[in-house]
């Protein structure tokens, strides 16, 4: 059971540094879908088991996160006619080499922060969830395309849940669905955003909103 | 030095051509060609062997040299690696830096020889196949020392045997990536397709081809067959990962490594096949993803 855990975790460190690596905007949101389907298993693998009370936690997760999402946010490219993140703040091959380096420091902390409760084996969850979390960040502040900056924060998000999911037993049902409605409405919100942006501006470079006089 | 050991030095050498006849076929059936034989590889260094250099009058001995040292170093670089379970020719603990540099050497013969003629075409191609190289050389060298970190071995033979016992479910993730970064490695370093086109004759696209375009006779014969060596060492350092050293007996063994070697020859020939050519902006991205993952590969054997 644990095998698969640490084998998700490192599909999770994959996708990470693949996000960091690639222009195309479809290519991204389909690598954050990937990534939020594999947390959508986590808590079949983990602390919950084959109950159905993981099963439906599972189901609903890679649902809004493998199918919703997505298709939202595929929807909002169309709509608004962008395919590539063109120039970033930070170059692709330099993002990777950071994402990287995020990635070893997450590791650093992963030992840093031994957790009480956690069996000996599941030594990668800890790293894993810290790199998602970081390198979500690091898209935020480093593309300029609102549709980027949502993917980074769903990113952040499912590092979130990738933590929650693997190590705390037993969190109430109810707060596990109202965080994933929380992140369901936030998206929403952010592709009516950027839908508007790109029908004002012709663009959604988020960058020259700075250039606006109020 | 075992009777054995001398065979499948001798094995290796007889054998190393005739993958790039494997790859060229699989091309071909992809094509829906019927393709040149799978021995056509030796019938071009046997024509190449009967002519005569020719050399221009600006080249120096430097141009003379290049061929010989960089075929000497290859086949080198060669008796350091193993079979399977049959050891190695030579061997000493270190000896990966060793392997490493001595294809450094090899790149650096004929990256100084291409320089000697003078041609800007040629210029071009060392600049590029230098840059490549620099950036392709720690995803080897670090992907090496996760298997001196996970073997506790420091001579690639031992290593190398001892890395197909030391895989469990734990440590497999880790041999993925250390797979993927050294396929990319193997891939830009033969000069095969996503990051150079073996068959281009464009100057403005080509890395390897033109750095040799003024080499010929016996001299090209040397480099065509110092390349197929090169693509042997690189390919038998994935393949003698996965082999695993457990039957004692040296054939089975020999078997089973050059049935690796073969159908590494046919996912390279149906990679070429599916993909072009990246654009060479893209490629330096590409390399620094296989640096990423022999980093990640070198971090989860760390932790």
């Amino acid at each position: 059971m644990h095998g698969m855990t640490e084998n998700i975790m490192a599909v999770l460190l994959l996708i990470n540094l693949a996000l960091t690596a690639s222009s195309r905007l479809a290519g991204c949101i389909g690598l954050v879908a990937m990534q939020g389907i594999a947390i959508g298993l986590l808590p079949l693998f983990s602390q919950e088991g084959f109950t159905p009370r993981g099963f439906f936690l599972a189901g609903f997760v890679v649902i809004l996160k493998g199918v919703f999402f997505p298709r939202l946010l595929t929807n909002t490219i169309r709509n608004a006619s962008v395919r590539r993140e063109v120039e970033p703040f930070v170059g692709y091959g330099f993002s990777l080499m950071i994402g990287t380096a995020l990635t070893a420091v997450s590791f650093w902390l992963g030992t840093r922060l031994p957790l009480p409760s956690s069996p000996a084996g599941m030594s990668l969850v800890l790293p894993g969830a810290i790199s998602t979390i970081l390198i979500g960040l690091f898209l935020i502040v480093s593309r300029k395309k609102a549709v980027t900056q949502v993917l980074g924060y769903l990113v952040m998000e499912n590092g979130i849940a990738a933590f929650g999911l693997a190590v705390v037993s037993k969190i109430p049902l109810l707060i596990e669905l109202g965080i994933l409605l929380d992140a369901f409405v936030a998206i929403f919100v952010m592709a009516i955003m950027i839908y508007h942006i790109s029908r004002e501006f012709d663009h959604m470079d988020v960058d020259q909103l700075s250039t606006l006089k109020g | 030095m075992k009777l054995e050991n001398i065979c499948a030095y001798i094995l290796a050498l007889i054998t190393a051509p005739l993958l790039l006849g494997a790859i060229n076929r699989t091309k071909a059936f992809f094509a829906g060609r019927r393709g040149p034989p799978v021995f056509q590889a030796y019938r071009d260094i046997a024509k190449l062997m009967r002519k005569s250099a020719v050399y221009s009058g600006t080249t120096t001995w430097v141009f003379k040299a290049g061929p010989v040292a960089g075929l000497a170093a290859a086949l080198l670089a060669l008796m350091f690696m193993p079979l399977g379970g049959v050891h190695s020719l030579l061997s000493f603990n270190g000896d990966f830096l060793l392997v490493a540099y001595l294809l450094g050497v090899m790149r650096f013969c004929t990256v100084t020889a291409a320089l000697d003629t003078g041609s800007s075409f040629e210029g071009m191609g060392a600049s590029r196949e230098v840059q490549f190289a620099a950036i392709a050389e720690p995803a080897l060298l670090l992907g090496m020392i996760v298997v001196i970190r996970m073997t506790g071995q420091m001579s690639l033979t031992a290593g190398l045997n001892a890395f197909s016992s030391c895989l469990t479910a734990e440590s497999g993730p880790t041999a993925i990536l250390l797979l993927m970064a050294w396929f990319l490695v193997f891939l830009v370093e033969n000069a095969r397709i996503p990051f150079d086109d073996p068959n281009t004759h464009l100057e403005l696209t080509m890395i390897h081809e033109v750095m040799v375009l003024d080499h010929g006779g016996p001299d090209f014969a040397f480099i065509l067959y110092g390349a197929a060596i090169k693509l042997w060492i690189l390919g038998a350092l994935m393949v003698n990962l996965f082999v695993p050293a457990m039957t004692a007996n040296p054939l089975v063994e020999t078997a089973a490594v050059l049935a690796g070697m073969f159908l590494l020859a046919i996912v390279v020939g149906i990679i070429e096949s599916s993909m072009a050519r990246l654009r060479l902006l893209r490629v330096p991205q590409l390399l620094i993803a296989a640096c990423a993952f022999s980093i990640l590969a070198l971090i989860l054997v760390l932790r």
